[in-house]
């Protein structure tokens, strides 16, 4: 039979994540994301999985914790929201010059600043464009519903660990929040100290008298291999463009004018759909899954036949830069937002389509 | 009697350490660093520890300490040695852990990951090299700089009204209850340094034997940073240091 629950997106990600066989999470509380760490907590998956669950004294030290427990070729992962992830930025940026697989969420909420714990998606720059220093790209996945919360764990992860690269859920206040159905995913095992000798030859494990020592860094000083390491990393953010790339169509083939948007606006955009329809308007929407890789080979492809793109989020205009660097032109895209933590309805979206685009 | 009669494996007395590679070190001429990272490990092979063993190396003069331990190491961002082996150790609960860390790195920027690592009493060793002075970055004021001491950032000498007072980081450690030992050694004598290394395996086997964490300040020389010959650094660390950072246990639990 299957595993039905009825819960929050939150608590979705802690049960994926302990039924993932995750070795360690390290997280600091904050709104609206902290059911995650709770959920753990009060599970005690320490007496069951294994899995080590420690609230950190600050989101700093957290990620750091993620970047030892990933040196060792744990499953490791953290969780924050907005303001917490821009302090995990240094981490990030040292977890991806190491070349160390962990996963991260953050539960968006309105910026900047201390801004609000209501729901927003201002940090796609932040998480797309880098946020930390240095050429480095984040795997970015952007649930739209309490199961992708729950199923991102396992993507996530097996992502992280195909690339040796971090990667991230990106989710926001609603996702987090809401409750849904959602079927939970198989319990799996936590790796031996054999498997990780194993599949993650450079984990620092102990040096045995059969190989090498292992040194986890990002430092360099000679320009000449750093450089030859930048090619390497550049090299496999190419090959994760060419074949991770993760976007949903909803009644695109017909569609005249297009909506792009992901996560929770996307959830919203897809009433919006069905109200257009209802008016007559041939309108459909692309869901980019994948926040990087972006789908820019889909928005293209649509680009050339639509008679203009509305980029649909709960920010100041941030994605809708990418999918005019995608559309390169060929049609009218604009952007359509709600900020500090409003969240708009399928009607304003209709609104703005019909003022940004259709109006002759 | 001949060379070759001499040299010969029977009579040796002393040798390089067995975990010691031939790297030719970056440290300056009488830098403490050298000899810290000798007793590093001896004590490791002396333990028989070596295939168990990962060191957490710092950003300061010691970043490239894991090119001279032949063990695995995780090189750490600044200040955040005490977080890394917190997961290194809790994931990993058969392994033996520690960070090694200066005084900018420990008691400036990663003072919060200090004390919280310790205050969960992680069962890791710190290693703090205490030389007054932010090394790598060409002998600016560290925390722990002394009042009048100069630095290129305290041109005229550590000014309190400026500054504030250097701070004996280890003195606040010992009062957490995580702590299950914290100590001040030296390494500029020969007696200091066999002291030293007993502290450190006592360190090492508090690790493994869960009973806390166990911290070990070396107080030491910075010849580079400080203006002054090795042999100068040495007596000016006993005559200045070493009243304001008194050599012993601050604590030491049996
Ligand atoms: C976030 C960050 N800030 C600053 C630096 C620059 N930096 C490198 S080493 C160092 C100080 C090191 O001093 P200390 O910890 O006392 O070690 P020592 O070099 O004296 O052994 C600083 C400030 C850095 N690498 N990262």
């Amino acid at each position: 039979m299957e595993d039905i629950k009825l819960m929050k997106g939150n608590e979705a990600i802690a049960y994926a994540a302990i039924r993932y066989g995750t070795d360690g999470y390290f997280g600091y509380p904050i709104t609206p994301q902290s059911e995650i760490m709770e959920t753990l907590m009060a599970e005690m998956p320490w007496e069951t999985t294994g899995m080590v669950v420690l609230q950190a004294e600050s989101e700093v030290a957290a990620i750091n914790m993620v970047y030892g427990g990933a040196a060792s070729g744990k499953r490791v992962m953290t969780s924050s929201s907005s303001p917490g992830i821009s302090l995990k930025l240094e981490g990030i940026s040292y977890i991806a010059g190491a070349e160390l697989p962990c996963l991260i969420v953050n539960v968006m909420r309105g910026g900047p600043g201390l801004g609000t714990i209501q729901p927003s998606q201002a940090d796609y720059f932040q998480t797309v464009k880098g946020g930390g220093h240095g050429d480095y790209r984040l795997i970015t996945l952007a649930p739209y519903s309490v199961q992708e919360m729950a199923d991102f764990v396992a993507l996530g992860f097996d992502l992280a660990f195909k690339y040796s690269n971090p990667a991230m859920i990106l989710a926001d206040g609603i996702i987090g929040q809401m409750m849904e159905k959602v079927v939970l995913p198989p319990y799996r095992q936590r790796k031996t100290e054999a498997d990780i000798r194993q599949e993650s030859p450079w984990a620092v494990q102990g040096k045995l008298q059969d190989r090498k020592v292992n040194v986890i860094t990002s430092l360099e000083l000679d320009p000449a291999i750093m450089e030859e390491n930048n090619n390497r990393f550049q090299a496999k953010y190419r090959k994760i463009e060419e074949t991770e790339v993760r976007c949903e169509e909803f009644q695109c083939k017909d569609a005249e004018y297009l909506l792009v948007a992901f996560g929770s606006s996307a959830r919203i955009c897809q009433k919006a759909v069905e109200l257009a329809r209802e008016e007559g308007i041939r309108l459909g929407l692309l869901r980019p899954i994948t926040l990087w890789p972006f789908p820019k080979k889909t928005i293209e492809a649509y680009g050339a036949q639509a008679k203009g793109m509305l980029s649909v989020e709960l920010n100041a205009g941030q994605m809708v830069e990418d999918v005019r660097l995608a559309v390169n032109g060929q049609t009218k895209v604009e952007h359509f937002g709600r900020l500090g933590g409003v969240v708009f309805t399928p009607d304003e979206i209709i609104a703005a389509l019909k003022e940004k685009l259709l109006k002759p | 009697m001949e060379l070759t009669e001499i040299i010969k494996p029977e009579n040796q007395v002393y040798g390089k350490p067995r975990l010691m590679n031939d790297n030719p070190m970056h440290y300056c001429p009488g830098c403490s660093h050298g000899v810290i990272h000798k007793l590093i490990a001896e004590v490791i092979d002396d333990m028989g520890m070596e295939e168990q063993t990962i060191g957490v190396s710092p950003v300061g003069c010691a970043v490239f300490a894991y090119n001279y331990i032949d063990i695995d190491w995780v090189e750490a961002a600044h200040g955040r040695a005490p977080a890394v082996a917190t997961a290194l150790k809790r994931l990993n609960r058969e392994k033996m852990i520690f960070t090694y860390q200066g005084d900018g790195d420990l008691a400036a920027i990663g003072t919060a990951e200090t004390i919280h690592a310790v205050n969960r009493g992680e069962n890791i060793v710190i290693v703090f090299v205490n030389n007054a002075i932010y090394g790598m970055t060409g002998g600016q004021m560290a925390p722990t700089t002394l009042v009048g001491m100069p630095s290129s950032t305290c041109p005229y000498g550590r000014d309190v009204a400026l500054n504030g007072y250097p701070l004996k980081i280890a003195n606040l450690l010992a009062q957490l209850e995580g702590a299950c030992m914290v100590t001040r050694q030296s390494v500029q004598t020969a007696a200091a340094v066999r002291k030293a290394k007993k502290t450190l395996r006592k360190a090492f086997e508090n690790s493994m034997a869960g009973k806390g964490t166990s911290v070990v300040e070396f107080v030491s020389t910075c010849s580079s940073g400080w203006k002054m010959t090795p042999d100068q650094s040495n007596k000016w660390m006993e005559a200045h240091m070493f009243p304001f950072y008194p050599l012993g246990d601050l604590k030491n639990t049996e």
